[in-house]
């Protein structure tokens, strides 16, 4: 019975396969896979843009939405009313086939990354050996799109908020990626699924999340912060920040489009914090040993939507970063202290068993932050201004 | 030489040829991107993962990215004046059909000296890990120092401007 | 510099967002319509004309001095004079105003027309919710609309009523009296004169 509800939705594909002519069946059944991702995730924006507003509202002494529906609850079915209804402007000078490829191309990548993301046990889309890699890969193309958006709408301030945000995802896509080598160094393959199977063993109850270890914990905050840099969420958000840049590299986009800019963040933001799960939190595996009979796909959500809280809650709290500041710390911070991680993580296994790895680990990591943080992050000592073109 | 790989030979090589007749120089480099995916998804056909991935996340993630910032900021972005073919567009013809030529030979001659695999060679990434690290460890340090003096190539000429300028 | 900022922010706004479900003063939020703000004393939004009494012709008491049209800065008052007059508060008969029109979506709300009116006539309102959809003149009060009892003005600013009422009960008491000491003179005066001698008034 447990193992039913933990296997409810493959026992349901399965199901559905069997009406099928056995030469249709693997097709029909990876449509279906395809199909339940591409409802579900929307869905899932829908509740986080929710969260976020009534989360945020609540975080600033105010009520968020609450007048649509009990609640609030029908807020996103009138945001997307009122998205496919608003008129699509396109500016003249525009590049009009860039313009409309960006949003489409942004979509696609992004949903191409749920096809590697063990969702619960026995249900991943595409169990592929490089998964991680193709994680990235789909991770890297997005900033493209973000290009094209900025670029096609020949408009400066669109063409510098994407510039800044290009800026800034290439910069921390190299410690996002550092961080999830450590895992992937670990545990000895780029199998996602794999690398879930590993942590889903339980020592006196405990699980061997790899977020526990002095490593991983590290691993999880860097990743954290490189991965709210690469979705644009605050205090990262100063390409689309509204205050500075009307709305940065989509300020030309009206109407749907605009939704689907959203959507492409927002779900970009679910997938990441899905891969986080993956690496950082174990996955489908539950928190302790008695807790394995909920079913495992309950723990997977449950884990990317507290991600999804914590990126909202930091959200509510911290300034806005300014670019300088950011491009300082991506290179300054968190790359040198991502590849010192790797270099611990790497005398964390030839170290063996015991207490003390524990102990020299965290201690490397410690001294290392705050040497970072009292060296790397100094602020530049002003000296006289120089100009560069006015002399 | 299945259906599949002539699709996407199709694709590749329009990409590489709207990167050459396109007019927007941006445009050229959009083109790029879409010869640089047809060849992922080539790697891919051959059940080589890691390569195409690596192809994806490098050409598509980085090298792109690069070559749309270095036309934004050089003005390379307005169309060119003289139209888009060169003048000495023979002269480049000619070189295109010997570098064709050799690369040709080269693939053809290889094919007929291999034999037959049944087989196909497990590639994964740990195979490549251990090939990476031992057999071919001299070409990835000197690749990384090669890199490495990019980079600090590229920094000292900024730095340069920077300080020829005070 | 070690985040130790970061953790204190983030356990300030999770105290904002536990309490704003518990405690009244984390969620400042009212929610408009449902919920309003009890206005302030002093609280002003458009003028009305005060009467006296129950019977608002009668107990106006704006003279139609026109000060207030004078001095008003985007002029939406408009007054036209009566013809005839009618006593006011202390009996005497004044004129009053046969037309008084002001124009709200022209007024703003400055109170010159309280501050300068020396019959305390005209005075500010604390209602807001005015909107309508009659375009051309929905907004154009006149005075039938205007008028509004001293019990309301008593009701919105309770203690600037009282102040005035003192005021204009003294002024009346005053009156009274000079009234009084005058007919008192008068009738001393007629009483002095039938008592006096015919013969004694003509002179040569």
């Amino acid at each position: 019975m447990i193992k039913n509800a933990d296997q409810i939705f493959v026992l349901l594909q399965h199901w559905v396969m069997s009406f099928f002519p056995h030469a249709l069946q693997s097709l029909v059944g990876v449509l279906l896979s395809v199909v339940s991702i591409i409802c579900v995730f929307p869905a899932l924006f829908a509740i986080s843009v929710l969260l976020e507003r009534k989360g945020l509202g609540r975080m600033q002494n105010r009520l968020g939405p609450n007048r649509v529906g009990p609640l609030g609850i029908l807020q996103p079915v009138a945001d997307g009313l009122k998205s496919l209804t608003k008129e699509d402007i396109v500016p003249t000078s525009a590049d009009a086939v860039v313009h409309f490829l960006a949003p489409v191309f942004l979509v696609v990548i992004v949903f191409m990354g749920y096809a590697v993301l063990p969702m619960g046990r026995n249900m991943t889309l595409v169990n592929l050996d490089a998964g991680l890699l193709f994680f990235f890969a789909m991770g890297a193309s997005t900033e493209l799109s973000v290009f094209m958006a900025g670029w096609s709408s020949r408009n400066k301030y669109s063409l510098l908020g994407a510039m800044r945000a290009v800026a800034q995802m290439i910069s921390y896509e190299i410690p996002m990626l550092l961080a999830s080598l450590v895992v992937v160094m670990m545990t000895g393959s780029m199998n996602l699924g794999r690398i879930v199977d590993v942590q889903n063993q339980y020592t006196w109850g405990l699980p061997h999340w790899y977020i526990f270890t002095p490593w991983g914990f590290a691993a999880f905050l860097l990743y954290a912060t490189a991965t709210t840099a690469e979705s644009n969420r605050s205090p990262f958000d100063l390409p689309e920040g509204e205050s500075e840049l009307v709305a940065g590299y989509f300020t030309e986009y009206s109407g749907f489009k605009f939704a689907l800019f959203f959507l492409g963040e927002y779900v970009g933001m679910l997938s990441v914090s899905g891969l986080g799960a993956t690496l950082f939190l174990g996955g489908w595996s539950a928190p302790l040993a008695i807790l394995n009979w909920v079913p495992s796909w309950i723990w997977f959500f449950g884990k990317v939507m507290l991600s999804i809280c914590v990126f909202i809650w930091l959200r509510g709290t911290l300034p806005r970063l300014r670019q300088d500041q950011l491009m300082n710390f991506a290179w300054k911070f968190v790359l040198p202290l991502s590849l010192l991680n790797l270099i611990v993580a790497g005398l964390w296994r030839f170290m063996g068993e015991g207490l003390t790895r524990w102990v020299v680990c965290s201690a490397i990591l410690l001294v290392a932050y705050v040497v970072m943080a009292r060296v790397g992050m100094r602020k530049e000592r002003f000296g006289p201004r120089s100009y560069r073109y006015a002399e | 030489m299945t259906i599949v790989f002539y699709l996407i030979a199709a694709i590749t090589i329009a990409g590489a040829l709207a990167a050459m007749l396109l007019k927007s120089t941006v445009h050229c480099a959009l083109a790029l991107t879409i010869a640089f995916a047809g060849l992922a998804v080539q790697f891919l056909e051959l059940d080589a993962q890691f390569a195409g991935f690596a192809q994806i996340l490098v050409y598509i993630g980085a090298v792109a990215i690069l070559v749309v910032f270095a036309i934004l900021l050089t003005r390379g972005s307005e169309a060119p004046k003289g139209g888009v073919f060169s003048k000495s567009w023979p002269a480049g013809l000619a070189i295109a059909a010997m570098v064709f030529a050799v690369l040709g030979w080269a693939v053809l001659s290889s094919t007929s000296v291999l034999p037959n695999e049944t087989a196909k060679p497990t590639v994964s990434v740990l195979e490549i890990g251990n090939a990476l690290m031992g057999r071919y460890v001299l070409p990835l340090e000197i690749i990384a120092v090669l890199l490495t003096s990019a980079l600090i190539g590229a920094v000292i000429v900024a730095k340069h401007e920077k300080g020829s300028a005070k | 510099m070690f985040g130790e900022g970061i953790l204190k922010g983030l356990a300030e706004t999770a105290r904002n967002f536990a309490g704003s479900f518990v405690s009244a003063d984390r969620l400042t939020t009212v929610q408009y319509p449902e919920q309003r703000i009890a206005p302030i004393e002093a609280t002003r939004d458009f003028p009305f004309l005060v009467y006296d009494g129950a019977d608002w012709e009668a107990g106006l008491r704006c003279v139609a001095c026109q000060i207030c049209e004078k001095e008003c800065p985007p002029k939406c008052i408009y007054i036209e004079k009566s013809a005839d007059k009618k006593p006011d508060y202390t009996g005497k008969p004044q004129i009053y105003p046969a037309r008084f029109d002001i124009d709200i979506s022209v007024c703003m709300s400055c109170q010159i027309c309280v501050e300068v009116c020396p019959f305390e006539a005209i005075k500010m309102d604390t209602e807001f919710e005015l909107s309508t959809t009659d375009r051309f003149g929905g907004l154009l009060y006149d005075r039938k609309e205007l008028a509004k009892s001293n019990e309301h003005y008593h009701k919105i600013h309770p203690t600037e009523a009282a102040e005035v009422d003192a005021r204009l009960a003294e002024e009346k008491a005053k009156a009274e009296a000079k009234a009084k000491a005058a007919a008192e003179a008068a009738a001393a005066k007629a009483a002095a004169t039938s008592a006096k001698p015919v013969g004694g008034e003509i002179k040569a």
